[in-house]
C-alpha cells in the first residue's frame, strides 16, 4: 500500500490539462517548419533568453507545488486501512520540509536569531525579565549569535558559491555543448562564436541570467536551513516558505485563467466573423455588453455571490485546502470570463479578413464543410493571435491577483499568494520598528516573475506579429550579423 | 452627425440592459434572498424569523419578476427585479442594506473625492507621458532612448501596491511631507491629494510611456515625415508639427472612454490613502457583503463605460477629419 495519497485538485486538473496542450502544441510544432519559425525567432531574442531561465525555474517550482496528496500513517493493529493525515501537501513542500516545519512564535527580521519583539521571559531562579527571546531555529546552532553569526554566514555562502559554481560550470557546458553540436561546431569553436558575437541565440545574455539564477537559489537554500532568508511573518511562519508557495498560485491564474477563456474567445470569435449576420450581432452584443461591466466590479460581484453559496453550502468543502483550491478555480473562471473578450474581438475582426481569402473561397467551392474550414483553414491562420494574447495577459493576470486579493475578492485568505502576503504585511506597517521583510520578499519575487514574464511575451509578440516585422528595423542591422542557417543553406 | 450620435445612444440602451440582467442574475438568481439574508446574519445561528424580517425591510420578500397577487401595472412593479432593476435606470438606487442610507446621496457626494484624484492623474500623466514618449522618440536608437525603454518595462512589472506603500513609507513616514492617509474639507483637502496624484502618476508612466512611444514611432516611419525632412524642417520641427499631431489621434482618442470613468476613482489607491471616494465606498461595500451598493456600482461603472464608448467615437470624427460617420 502507498504511504501516500495522490490528491488531484481542482487547479492541479487545469495544470495537468494545460501541460498536455502545451505538450500537443509542441508535438505539432515540430512537425512543421512554418510554425517553428517563429519559436526560432524568439530563441534569438536578448530579451527573450534572459527571461526564460528564471520562467523555467518559476514554472518547475509551480509544478512541483502542483503535485499533491496526503501522507498516510501505517495502519495501526485492527485496523485494516491506511490512514491519512488531513494536511494536503504537495511535492515541493517534501523538498523544503525544513521551511514548512521550522516555526517561530511570532516575527523575526531575515537572518535574526533574537524574535522581533521583546516577552516576558522566567528566568531559572524565579526573576522575571522583558527581553527578545532567541528564536527556536533562527540561527539555533549558534552558541554565541552575536560574535558568531556574521561569520557563520559568511562561511555558508562561501560553500553555496562553490556549489554554485560547480552547478554553473556544468550548466554552462551543457548550453554550449548542446548548442555547438546543433550547429555542427565544436565545443571550441562554440566558445569562439559566441566570444566574437558570432551566434545567433543569445547564449551569453541566456547563461548570465542562469547563473545568477542558480548562484541565488543556492545561496537561499543554504541559509535557509539555519535561518530565515526571509524573515518571519506574524504567526511565525518562513517568509520564503509563503513566497516559494505564492509562485504556484501566481502562475495558476496567470495561465489556467487563459485556459479557461480560450474556448470560448477562439470558438466565438471565429463563428462571428466567419458567419457574420445574424450570429455576429448576437455575439457582438454579448461581448460589448460583458466587456462594458468593469472587470474589477463583475468579478467583485461574481466572487460576493460564489462566497455566499460556499457560506451557505459548507458541507461541500470538507477541507480548507479544498475550499481555498474552489475558490481559485473559480477566480480563474470568472477572471476568464471577463478577459476573453478582447481576444474574441481581435479573432473576429481576423477572421472577417481570411474568409474573402482565396484559399477559403476555394475550399467553400470544393464544397468543404463549415466546420472543416474554420478548423483547418483559418484556426490555424489565427493561432498566432492567440498565442501572443496568452503571453502578453500573463504579467497583467499575476499584478491583478494581488490587487483583487487585496480588494477582498481575491483568492481565499487560507491560500498563499502575493496579494495575501501583501495585504498581510501591509498592517504591519505601522509597526516600530517596521517589519518590511514579507512585503519586500512579496514584491520581489512578483518583480522578478512579471518582469521574465513581460520581456518573454515582447519576444514572443515580436516574433509572431506580421506588422511588427515591417516596423522593426532596428533590429535588421543586428540580424545582419547571423551566420547562415544550415536550414537556408540546404533551402538555397 | 447628429444622426450618428442618436443612433450610437439608440446601440447603447440594449447593452445597458443586457447589463442590467447580468447584474441581476448575478445578485437574485444564483443565490436567492434567502442564502443572502442568512449570510448577512450569520450562517449558524439563523431563525427563519429573522431571515424574513431582514427580507422584508429591504422589500426581498416579493416575487421575483412577476407578481400575481397584484392588480395592473402592479403586477410588474411591485417585483424585485423592478424594484432592484429597472429603478436603476431612473438613477433610484435605494438603500444601502447595512446602514440604510441612501445609495444615491452617497454616490452624489463621494464622487468629487474620487474625481480630485483621478482629474490630475489623467490630465497631467497625459501630458507627461506624451512629454517622455516624444523624448524617447527625439533619441531614437541611442542608449538614452534603450535605457527608457527598458526603464518602462521594469516600472510597468512592479505592482501598483508597491507605488503606494513606497511612496506612503518615503514621502510620509521617512520625509513627513505629507499626511499618510485622510482628507480634508474643501481647499485644505490638497495636502492629502498630492501623494495619491504622484503615485498615480509614476504607476502609469511605465505603461502608457512605452505604449505612445510605439505610436510616434509608427508615425515617424510614414511618408508625409519624409516629405517633411526632405523639405528640410528641422528635426523639432518635424517632431512638434507633424508626428506629435498625428500622434495625438490615436492617443486623444484613446483615452477618452476612461473620461466618464474618473468619477468612479481607484478601489486601491483610495482604500489606502483613505479619500472618502467611490472606490473606497465601493471597497467597504464588498467588505461588508453590502450587495445593494456593489450592484448600483456596477451598474453605474457600466454606464460611465457605455458613455465614454459613444465619446470615443464622436471624438474620432472631431480629431481626424478623415473619418466620416453616416
Amino acid at each position: 500500500m502507498l504511504p501516500f495519497k495522490p490528491i488531484l485538485l481542482w487547479t492541479d486538473m487545469l495544470v495537468l490539462l494545460l501541460i498536455a496542450a502545451v505538450i500537443a502544441f509542441v508535438v505539432q510544432a515540430r512537425q512543421h517548419e512554418h510554425l517553428r519559425a517563429p519559436w526560432r525567432k524568439v530563441a534569438r531574442s536578448t530579451g527573450g533568453m534572459i527571461a526564460a531561465p528564471v520562467l523555467l525555474a518559476f514554472l518547475a517550482i509551480g509544478f512541483l507545488d502542483s503535485l499533491h496528496f496526503q501522507r498516510g500513517t501505517p495502519p495501526e493493529k485492527g485496523q485494516a486501512e491506511m490512514r491519512y493525515g488531513p494536511d494536503v501537501l504537495s511535492v515541493l513542500d517534501v523538498l523544503v520540509e525544513h521551511l514548512r516545519v521550522q516555526q517561530e512564535r511570532s516575527f523575526s527580521a531575515p537572518f535574526a536569531t533574537h524574535a522581533h519583539s521583546r516577552e516576558t521571559i522566567t528566568r531559572p531562579d524565579g526573576s522575571q525579565v522583558r527581553e527578545f527571546p532567541r528564536l527556536r531555529h533562527g540561527g539555533s546552532h549558534l552558541a554565541n549569535p552575536e560574535t558568531d553569526r556574521a561569520a557563520d554566514i559568511g562561511q555558508r555562502l562561501l560553500r553555496a558559491l562553490g556549489i554554485s559554481t560547480v552547478l554553473g560550470v556544468l550548466a554552462s557546458v551543457m548550453v554550449v555543448g548542446t548548442y555547438a553540436r546543433r550547429r555542427g561546431l565544436s565545443f571550441d569553436g562554440a566558445l569562439a562564436a559566441m566570444r566574437e558575437g558570432n551566434v545567433d541565440i543569445p547564449i551569453g545574455p541566456m547563461l548570465v541570467s542562469a547563473l545568477l539564477l542558480i548562484t541565488t537559489f543556492t545561496m537561499l537554500f543554504a541559509l535557509s536551513g539555519v535561518y530565515h532568508v526571509f524573515g518571519t511573518d506574524k504567526v511565525g511562519q518562513d517568509v520564503f516558505y509563503l513566497t516559494l508557495k505564492s509562485i504556484r498560485t501566481a502562475l495558476v491564474i496567470g495561465t489556467a485563467t487563459t485556459l479557461v477563456m480560450l474556448p470560448f474567445a477562439v470558438t466565438l470569435g471565429m463563428l462571428a466573423g466567419y458567419f457574420r449576420g445574424r450570429i455576429d450581432d448576437a455575439i457582438q452584443y454579448l461581448y460589448t455588453t460583458l466587456s462594458s461591466i468593469p472587470d474589477v466590479l463583475l468579478i467583485a460581484a461574481a466572487v460576493l455571490m460564489m462566497q455566499v453559496y460556499m457560506d451557505t453550502h459548507p458541507e461541500i468543502f470538507d477541507s480548507v485546502t479544498r475550499r481555498a483550491d474552489f475558490r481559485l478555480t473559480f477566480l480563474c473562471i470568472i477572471l476568464g470570463v471577463t478577459s476573453w473578450t478582447g481576444l474574441c474581438r481581435l479573432l473576429r475582426g481576423e477572421t472577417l479578413k481570411l474568409r474573402e481569402q482565396e484559399y477559403v473561397l476555394a475550399a467553400q467551392a470544393f464544397g468543404v464543410s463549415h466546420f472543416r474550414i474554420l478548423l483547418r483553414h483559418i484556426l490555424p491562420n489565427v493561432f498566432h493571435l492567440v498565442i501572443i494574447t496568452t503571453v502578453l495577459k500573463f504579467s497583467g493576470l499575476v499584478l491583478a491577483e494581488a490587487v483583487l486579493s487585496y480588494v477582498g475578492v481575491g483568492v481565499d485568505p487560507a491560500m498563499n499568494s502575493f496579494g495575501t502576503m501583501i495585504n498581510a504585511a501591509r498592517l504591519e506597517m505601522a509597526r516600530e520598528p517596521i517589519v518590511w521583510w514579507s512585503l519586500a520578499a512579496a514584491f520581489a519575487f512578483m518583480l522578478l516573475l512579471v518582469l521574465s514574464a513581460n520581456l518573454f511575451a515582447d519576444a514572443v509578440r515580436d516574433a509572431f506579429d506580421p506588422r511588427m516585422r515591417a516596423v522593426r528595423r532596428g533590429s535588421r542591422a543586428k540580424q545582419a550579423k547571423v551566420p547562415p542557417q544550415p536550414r537556408v543553406a540546404g533551402a538555397a | 452627425m447628429l444622426r450618428y450620435i442618436v443612433r450610437r445612444i439608440l446601440y447603447a440602451i440594449p447593452i445597458l440592459i443586457g447589463v442590467n440582467l447580468i447584474t441581476f442574475f448575478l445578485f437574485f438568481i444564483v443565490n436567492t434572498p434567502d442564502d443572502m439574508a442568512r449570510m448577512q446574519l450569520g450562517v449558524k445561528r439563523v431563525t427563519p424569523e429573522a431571515i424574513e424580517r431582514w427580507k422584508a425591510e429591504r422589500g426581498y420578500d416579493r416575487p421575483v419578476a412577476w407578481n400575481g397577487a397584484e392588480q395592473g401595472a402592479a403586477k410588474l412593479t411591485n417585483t424585485i427585479f423592478f424594484d432592484h432593476s429597472v429603478r436603476l435606470f431612473a438613477f433610484d438606487f435605494g438603500a444601502a442594506e447595512s446602514d440604510g442610507r441612501d445609495i444615491g446621496h452617497e454616490i452624489s457626494t463621494r464622487m468629487w473625492p474620487s474625481l480630485a484624484i483621478a482629474l490630475p492623474v489623467f490630465v497631467v500623466g497625459l501630458a507627461a507621458y506624451v512629454s517622455f514618449a516624444l523624448l524617447l522618440v527625439f533619441f531614437r536608437a541611442t542608449t538614452l532612448d534603450t535605457a527608457g525603454v527598458v526603464m518602462c518595462v521594469i516600472a510597468m512589472s512592479i505592482s501598483g501596491m508597491f507605488y503606494i506603500i513606497g511612496g506612503q513609507y518615503v514621502v510620509s513616514k521617512l520625509w513627513n511631507l505629507v499626511p499618510i492617509s485622510g482628507f480634508g474639507d474643501g481647499l485644505s483637502a490638497w495636502r492629502f491629494l498630492v501623494l495619491p496624484v504622484v503615485v498615480g502618476l509614476a504607476h502609469g508612466l511605465g505603461e502608457s510611456g512605452r505604449w505612445y512611444r510605439t505610436i510616434f514611432l509608427e508615425e515617424i516611419n510614414r511618408d508625409y515625415v519624409r516629405t517633411a525632412r526632405a523639405k528640410g524642417l528641422r528635426e523639432s520641427r518635424v517632431l512638434f508639427r507633424h508626428v506629435l499631431r498625428n500622434g495625438l489621434i490615436p492617443i486623444l482618442t484613446g483615452v477618452v472612454v476612461a473620461i466618464p470613468s474618473l468619477f468612479i476613482g481607484s478601489l486601491v489607491t483610495e482604500s489606502f490613502f483613505g479619500i472618502p471616494g467611490l472606490g473606497s465606498y465601493t471597497i467597504e461595500a464588498i467588505n461588508s457583503q453590502d450587495f445593494a451598493v456593489v450592484r448600483s456600482m456596477v451598474f453605474l461603472g457600466s454606464l460611465l463605460y457605455i458613455i465614454g464608448l459613444i465619446l470615443t467615437d464622436i471624438s474620432y470624427t472631431l480629431a481626424d477629419p478623415r473619418i466620416r460617420f453616416d
